[in-house]
């Protein structure tokens, strides 16, 4: 149930980070390169934005330093 | 009294100390005396049993155990003393950062030679060191997420929001089939394992015990807060790459599809958990009130502590060819692939 009748007309929040994924407000469907859809409905789902995901387009934290800066 | 046939076994005693808290819990002596509590181990099996022996009253109780005993004075000022050994001890043995930043850095990078648990079963665990570690894991993974809840009314909007919303998804985002505690029991059965609540708990080393003593000792304390927070964002912050590792080894171990999910879930799962918990939880309780800061540093550095004594104990028993269990388990499954 709703909290409030204008809810469903709020607009989706993005989180950007300078270093990190992409944080949208769930669920949350993804149009990938060769056309093909996945979808997460999670509460909050994180996208790989540095493309070393092995899970991509979500989020696996390999954007992670390798060494501490 | 009538029997709950959910409620756990009481395990035997590994001391004076746990033996005098079972057989009070049993109606049939007194509780231990401070000077025995004074004289054990506090990272030893005999302490660190009793005091989860108390603890446990809080989540599922103990067959043949009235559940009052929850709420009994003097099991709690045992319960007391228990703590305050082993709170004393965490912060004696704990080097702790001087800032949240600088606590989080050290968890935010991920070596490529890093080494620790997940990287030996990644790499070159066996089946039996998979389903020992399994076992272990079973005392904290069968009630995932259920120490951290006690936090909830402790915190207040944007930290309350945030910290709720994880544990929504930990507890299965209303589906009882996506409840990470099932999926870890679906895990166990894969690997051949008993996925009754408590079966595990005798034979679990206590490294093992302190890691789910430090979450029940952060979650049961409001005063302690501040750090329960702290460890929730180190369990979330490390849990991706770990899980990734852990899930390699399921693959490679032929542990079974659930097993392999339980891992691959918790790689997707605490990338955003880890976001949610350092912007939403730290940040938001941190706002409210900052003088929990050394407190959430404390909660974090004290995690990787009482982790490592465990990869300590996990890594010197296999080295060895040895069992980390008490009790070995039964031979491996045949597995049918």
């Amino acid at each position: 149930m709703p909290n409030s009748p204008s809810d469903a007309d709020r607009p989706c929040r993005v989180r950007i980070q300078h270093r990190g994924p992409l944080l949208v407000e769930g669920p949350v469907e993804v149009e990938l390169e060769d056309g093909s859809t996945v979808v997460s409905d999670r509460f909050r789902v994180a996208l790989c934005t540095c493309r070393r995901s092995r899970r991509y387009p979500w989020c696996d934290t390999s954007h992670r330093e390798r060494t501490r800066p | 009294m009538p029997q709950d046939p959910r409620e756990p076994q009481l395990p035997p005693a590994r001391g004076p100390v746990s033996a005098a808290v079972q057989e009070y819990l049993l109606g049939a002596g007194p509780l231990p005396p401070p000077e025995t509590v004074a004289r054990a181990d506090v990272y030893g099996d005999d302490l660190q049993l009793a005091l989860y022996l108390c603890y446990e009253l809080h989540y599922r109780g103990f067959a043949g155990v009235s559940g009052d005993h929850e709420w009994d004075p003097d099991l709690l000022r045992t319960r007391a003393a228990l703590e305050h050994r082993f709170l004393s001890a965490l912060r004696t043995d704990t080097p702790v950062h001087d800032s949240v930043e600088d606590a989080l850095a050290g968890l935010l990078v991920e070596p490529v030679d890093g080494t620790g648990v997940s990287h030996h079963l990644s790499e070159e665990g066996e089946l039996w060191q998979v389903r020992e570690y399994a076992a272990q894991r079973s005392l904290y993974h069968l009630k995932e997420a259920d120490p951290h809840a006690w936090v909830l009314p402790r915190l207040w909007g944007r930290a309350k929001a945030g910290m709720a919303a994880v544990e929504f998804d930990e507890f299965g985002g209303g589906r009882p089939d996506r409840v990470h505690a099932l999926l870890f029991a679906n895990l166990m059965t894969d690997l051949g394992l008993d996925t009754t609540y408590g079966h595990y708990l005798d034979a679990a080393c206590a490294e093992m015990l302190a890691t789910v003593n430090l979450m029940s000792l952060l979650g049961l304390h409001r005063s302690l807060r501040g750090a329960l927070v702290g460890h929730f964002a180190a369990v979330e912050i490390t849990s991706s790459p770990g899980s990734r590792r852990l899930a390699e080894a399921m693959r490679r171990t032929g542990a079974g599809t659930a097993a392999e999910h339980f891992y691959d879930e918790h790689v997707e799962a605490d990338a955003v958990h880890e976001q949610v918990v350092r912007h939403e939880v730290i940040g938001g309780l941190l706002a409210e009130e900052p003088h929990l800061a050394a407190d959430v540093a404390f909660g974090i550095d004290v995690t990787g502590q009482v982790e490592d004594r465990l990869a300590d104990r996990l890594l010197r028993d296999w080295a060895d060819g040895r069992s980390s269990l008490r009790t070995p388990l039964p031979s491996e499954k045949h597995h049918i692939s």
